[in-house]
């Protein structure tokens, strides 16, 4: 082989990768930028967990929502251990129950560790009967320990229902209000966006007023009077969609913004003009040759928004205003840590706001990840 | 420069009639009105409510009429500082709020100077030392300030310093000045009481401007006349501070339309928490109590400091930045 075939060689192999470059679709090119974001992925990954764990959460979860365990009241959260006193290590994890006693000082149950009662967790254990989806009925659970043993790895509240379980049921709610949310938020922001930015004039001014108005307002307090409003003996399903509608009413403004910028750029663009000289109704136009054009922006948008969605529903729910109970969300579950002495006692109900906080950090990351994966200059 | 102030005081006026609308809204939003609630509370205690009477309360309070005869009833009222009446209180609005509105706005306004403060300050060092440690660290608080919602750090805080220092950081006032008039100790006592609140308030905002600030300054420290200016012998700071911060502000200034908003939204559901002697508390309460004279007051109230904040932006904006005041 002589240096010039090696040569030629290389140069072949330059213009494939050079080639697959410009041969790559717009989204082939921005999923390889958003692959090299790392923090993006990790984002992406532990929201998948958990939208498919809420989605499952009946069977992720080791407790029935609503199961009460009298007897253990504010229990604090068991350790998973894999090693045993007798047998050394172990691959099964266990966790130690707990003997209590009455303080004499302070009257109140101390729990302590009791390394004689040994609940070794198993695996699609036989728990709690619980309806799946409101579908069909099954007692096993992902994880679990046999009866009459417990195993509450992030302690109980004040009724003895496990927090655990309880986070992923709230995560069904708290989840999916800010994906419900988005999509109404979507819809109107689109097509008042849309017709804002491509007809102007008139309906222009108007609706611009509104989104400015709606952006100057201090949301969570209109957000407060508006849920306040609820009647009290609402069934719970429309409980959750008027919060989640009330939420996007107000947020659809921000969407609105982003859809009637874009337009307004693109109406000025030659292939439009030419798609109308040519005949095309507006709204082909904006459905086929302009909402391409921004649709990853508004992505971008849609998946920053979520965060804010999910924080208001927490907010109003903490505040009793949103979510009620038996429906729990994460809002509701932080209800019970609303006193400063509640949580200097039991901490672990604050285990709720960490979730809620990984939640939203995964978000920021997510949205930042394709933001900068949809800006071709970047 | 003047049209540009007029067309943004119209604005602001066209933003308030707006308000008013929304207000009257929330205010006639719960099922029944201000009187059957009236009623079913005297009958509760006991007292008999005949039909002639109910007809000419109603006629008194205008309730017979129809509803946009109702809300420019009310809305003249405003005017002339009839907000209506608080149910729960049996007084009117405006002397229930009186004291809370003026607390209301040192809170926000203290949080609104520490933002710019804190999150100039940090922006710059964070630009300038791009990728040191520093960076890094004030980029990893912001992304969980960000993401920590208002009430949970309030708790967080008031837990922290009760288990840590033994002491209860709840309210703006210790006991012996909480019922006080006004005097030069309990302005004192509230300066001393002032700083867990504001910086609660103040840190979700702060992480939003961080970013803003630095990108920006990012941008600006990259261009040529930086680079032409330190050549021709210009100190780094006198370089930084003469031109490029002083470019950064101005976005900054302008994003008060968002971050004010933020702040008195996310100030009221602080208070709560901190149980505050704002607005945010008596809000909450009110609303539980379906009193809604109050609390449509109370949202009116809150979105007024917007929208005139805003308006004072605006015009700020065309302080800081001459392409604004030169050109219209």
């Amino acid at each position: 082989m002589t240096a010039s075939t090696v040569a030629q060689a290389a140069s072949r192999r330059e213009t494939t990768a050079q080639e697959r470059f410009f041969m790559a679709s717009q989204a082939q090119l921005m999923w390889r930028k958003f692959v090299r974001h790392r923090l993006a992925i990790v984002g992406g990954c532990i929201l998948l967990v958990m939208y498919v764990s809420a989605m499952v959460c009946e069977f992720i979860a080791p407790y029935d929502l609503h199961r009460r365990n009298s007897d253990y009241i504010y229990a604090p959260p068991q350790l998973l251990r894999f090693m045993h006193p007798e047998n050394g290590f172990t691959l099964r994890p266990f966790v130690y129950g707990y003997t209590q006693e009455r303080n004499p000082e302070t009257f109140a149950l101390d729990f302590t560790v009791d390394r004689e009662q040994v609940f070794p967790l198993r695996f699609l254990n036989r728990g709690d009967e619980v309806k799946f989806w409101g579908l069909f009925t099954t007692d096993r659970h992902l994880l679990g320990v046999e009866e009459p043993g417990y195993v509450f790895l992030l302690g109980t509240d004040k009724l003895g229902r496990d927090i655990f379980s309880r986070i992923f049921y709230g995560a069904r709610i708290s989840l999916t209000i800010g994906l419900v949310g988005v999509a109404i938020s979507f819809v109107l922001g689109c097509l008042f966006g849309g017709i804002s930015g491509y007809f102007g004039g008139v309906s222009d001014t108007i609706i611009q007023r509104l989104v400015e108005f709606l952006l100057v307002i201090p949301t969570i307090p209109l957000w407060m009077a508006l849920a306040a409003a609820i009647p009290r003996e609402m069934p719970q399903l429309q409980v959750y969609f008027l919060v989640t509608i009330i939420i996007s009413l107000v947020a659809w403004s921000g969407l609105a913004r982003v859809v009637r910028g874009k337009i307004i750029s693109l109406r000025e663009e030659d292939y439009v003009l030419a798609a109308r000289i040519a005949g095309e109704t507006d709204m082909k136009i904006i459905r086929t040759h302009m909402l391409p054009g921004f649709m990853s922006y508004l992505i971008v948008n849609m998946t920053l928004a979520i965060p804010g969605m999910v924080l208001a529903e927490t907010a109003l729910s903490f505040l009793n205003l949103g979510i009620r109970p038996p429906l729990v969300s994460w809002g509701t579950l932080l209800t019970e840590a609303q006193q400063v002495q509640v949580v200097i006692s039991y901490p672990w109900l604050l285990y709720p706001g960490l979730v809620l906080v990984i939640t939203l950090v995964a978000f920021n990351f997510l949205g930042d990840g394709l933001r900068d994966a949809a800006d071709p200059y970047k | 420069m003047i049209a540009y102030s007029l067309q943004r005081f119209l604005y602001m006026i066209l933003l308030l009639l707006l308000l008013s609308v929304t207000t009257f809204v929330i205010i006639q939003l719960p099922p029944g009105d201000y009187l059957t609630m009236y009623i079913t509370r005297l009958e509760a205690s006991g007292e008999k409510v005949d039909q002639s009477e109910i007809e000419s309360l109603k006629r008194q309070y205008g309730l017979d009429r129809p509803m946009y005869v109702q809300f420019l009833r009310w809305f003249a009222g405003i005017f002339q500082g009839r907000f209506g009446t608080s149910l729960q209180w049996n007084r009117p609005v405006i002397e229930i709020i009186g004291d809370r509105m003026a607390l209301t706005l040192v809170v926000n306004l203290a949080s609104l100077v520490l933002v710019y403060v804190l999150s100039i300050a940090v922006g710059v060092y964070s630009a300038t030392r791009q990728y040191s440690v520093g960076d890094y660290a004030a980029t990893a608080v912001g992304f969980v300030g960000l993401a920590t919602p208002p009430f949970l750090l309030a708790l967080l805080v008031m837990v922290f310093f009760h288990t840590q220092f033994d002491m209860s950081v709840g309210g703006l006032f210790s006991k012996e000045y909480a019922h006080e008039p006004w005097s030069w100790g309990r302005v004192v006592d509230m300066i001393k009481h002032l700083p867990v609140p504001v910086i609660v308030i103040a840190i979700g905002s702060t992480a939003g401007l961080i970013r803003v600030m630095r990108g920006v300054l990012l941008d600006e420290l990259g261009k040529q006349y930086v680079i032409t200016a330190r050549t021709k012998g210009l100190t780094r700071r006198r370089v930084l501070f003469k031109y490029p911060v002083r470019v950064a502000i101005n976005p900054m200034v302008s994003t008060i339309g968002w971050v004010l908003p933020g702040l008195v939204s996310g100030g009221a559901i602080v208070a709560i928490v901190l149980s505050l002697p704002t607005v945010g508390p008596l809000l909450y309460r009110a609303l539980l109590s379906e009193d809604m004279y109050l609390a449509g007051t109370l949202v009116m109230f809150l979105g007024i400091l917007t929208i005139v904040g805003t308006f004072i932006s605006d015009l700020l904006l065309m302080v800081v930045d001459p392409r604004i005041r030169l050109d219209r």
